[in-house]
């Protein structure tokens, strides 16, 4: 990612926790509800008569699954953020740094088919995923995707803070996404792997924050990007494989 | 579904039981199993000490622990908060909390027992619970 952007992120790293205004409030369980205008044009794909097969990769979410299985569709959900925390993915790069092992990141996770899926749900997870695992995952979707397949993304602007909660998206209507605070000491406790995460003490912190160049250049192998800017200094992104 | 232990066959956290398990009574598992359990007709608990890895089949499963295998519920499945499952659920009515991990597929089946994804007509068929 761009060294500005890293720039940036190390302000962010290093303000002390809790110094964004208004954090105390962010921490506090709580559901928060945004129109989503994403939503809004995958909603009609939803409509569809046709089963759709979905891939949801962002918190376990019971309402997406109750919304989608209850439009017939077939839900694969799969927490990408938490299986990131396994601590048997952390080795040394050459460098001596501690970096996240993607090869086998990705033996363990999105194991499909190619071409398996219509939609895939990917709400905030780039903001947050490890900088190592972030193009490989989104290069893994694609594959996954069928061709004209769609994904849904959310990415945080510079506004938002380091401090930006991360959430776990539930669909409640064609464009309504309730926004739930993660709580990372309660819902981290035990992971995929069965490994207590004790390290973790807070929620997900915002790893870098992706100007539109940046999101293009992610999403480069896509054939189509669809950029719907918003109120909260979230901007979505939906882009067709 | 509730958990009542009482009424259920039980294997206790510190039993471990490698094979196909199968019988005609509602079971509770708070130990570990490795195979296949078969309860066709009958209740699955799993507690949350339970350490499962198999595939289930039963009239309703309920999972508090740790189940790493596919689920088949006639009528239904339930995700307790504290749950890790992995792997696909096919059921008629699904039920997860919040908090509860979950990666696999779910797929709904119609009350006639076919595996078709549940019709418009039937969409009560699924339940959210929330903590």
């Amino acid at each position: 990612m761009a060294s500005v952007t890293q720039s940036f992120m190390k302000i962010f790293r290093n303000s002390p926790p809790g110094a964004h205004p208004g954090l105390q409030a962010q921490r506090t369980p709580q559901r928060l509800t945004r129109r989503s205008s994403g939503l809004a044009e995958l909603s009609r794909l939803f409509q569809s008569e046709e089963p759709l097969c979905i891939l949801d990769i962002g918190s376990t979410s019971a309402g997406n699954i109750r919304y989608l299985t209850e439009r017939s569709h077939r839900i694969y959900s799969e927490d990408l953020l938490e299986a990131s925390t396994d601590p048997s993915l952390v080795m040394r790069d050459e460098k001596g740094q501690h970096t996240l092992d993607q090869k086998l990141f990705l033996a363990a996770n999105l194991v499909y088919p190619n071409a398996h899926f219509d939609v895939v749900l990917c709400w905030n997870l780039a903001d947050y995923l490890d900088e190592s695992l972030v193009k490989p995952v989104i290069a893994r979707l694609w594959s996954l995707l069928k061709p004209g397949g769609m994904l849904l993304a959310f990415f945080h602007t510079q506004e938002a803070g380091p401090d930006a909660p991360c959430y776990r998206y539930h669909i409640v209507g064609n464009d309504v996404l309730d926004m739930q605070h993660i709580d990372a000491r309660r819902d981290m406790r035990r992971g995929p792997t069965g490994a207590t995460h004790t390290a973790i003490e807070r929620s997900f912190r915002l790893q870098r924050v992706f100007n539109n160049r940046h999101i293009e250049n992610l999403f480069r192998d896509f054939t189509s990007i669809k950029f719907f800017l918003t109120r909260d200094n979230v901007r979505e992104v939906l882009v067709v494989r | 579904m509730e958990t009542p232990k009482t009424e259920f066959a039980h294997i206790g956290k510190s039993v471990i039981i490698k094979g196909e398990l199968s019988g005609s009574e509602d079971l509770y598992v708070d130990g570990e199993v490795e195979g296949t359990i078969e309860l066709e007709g009958n209740n699955l608990v799993i507690g949350p000490n339970g350490q499962v890895r198999a595939n289930v089949n039963g009239k309703g499963v309920v999972v508090q622990g740790r189940l790493e295998g596919n689920i088949h519920a006639s009528e239904r499945a339930e995700l307790r908060k504290s749950a890790v499952a992995i792997g696909d659920i096919l059921t008629q009515r699904i039920a997860i909390e919040e908090g509860a991990y979950f990666k696999g597929k779910v797929e709904m089946e119609k009350e006639s027992g076919s595996s078709a994804a549940v019709a418009s007509g039937s969409r009560a068929g699924t339940q959210v619970t929330k903590s």
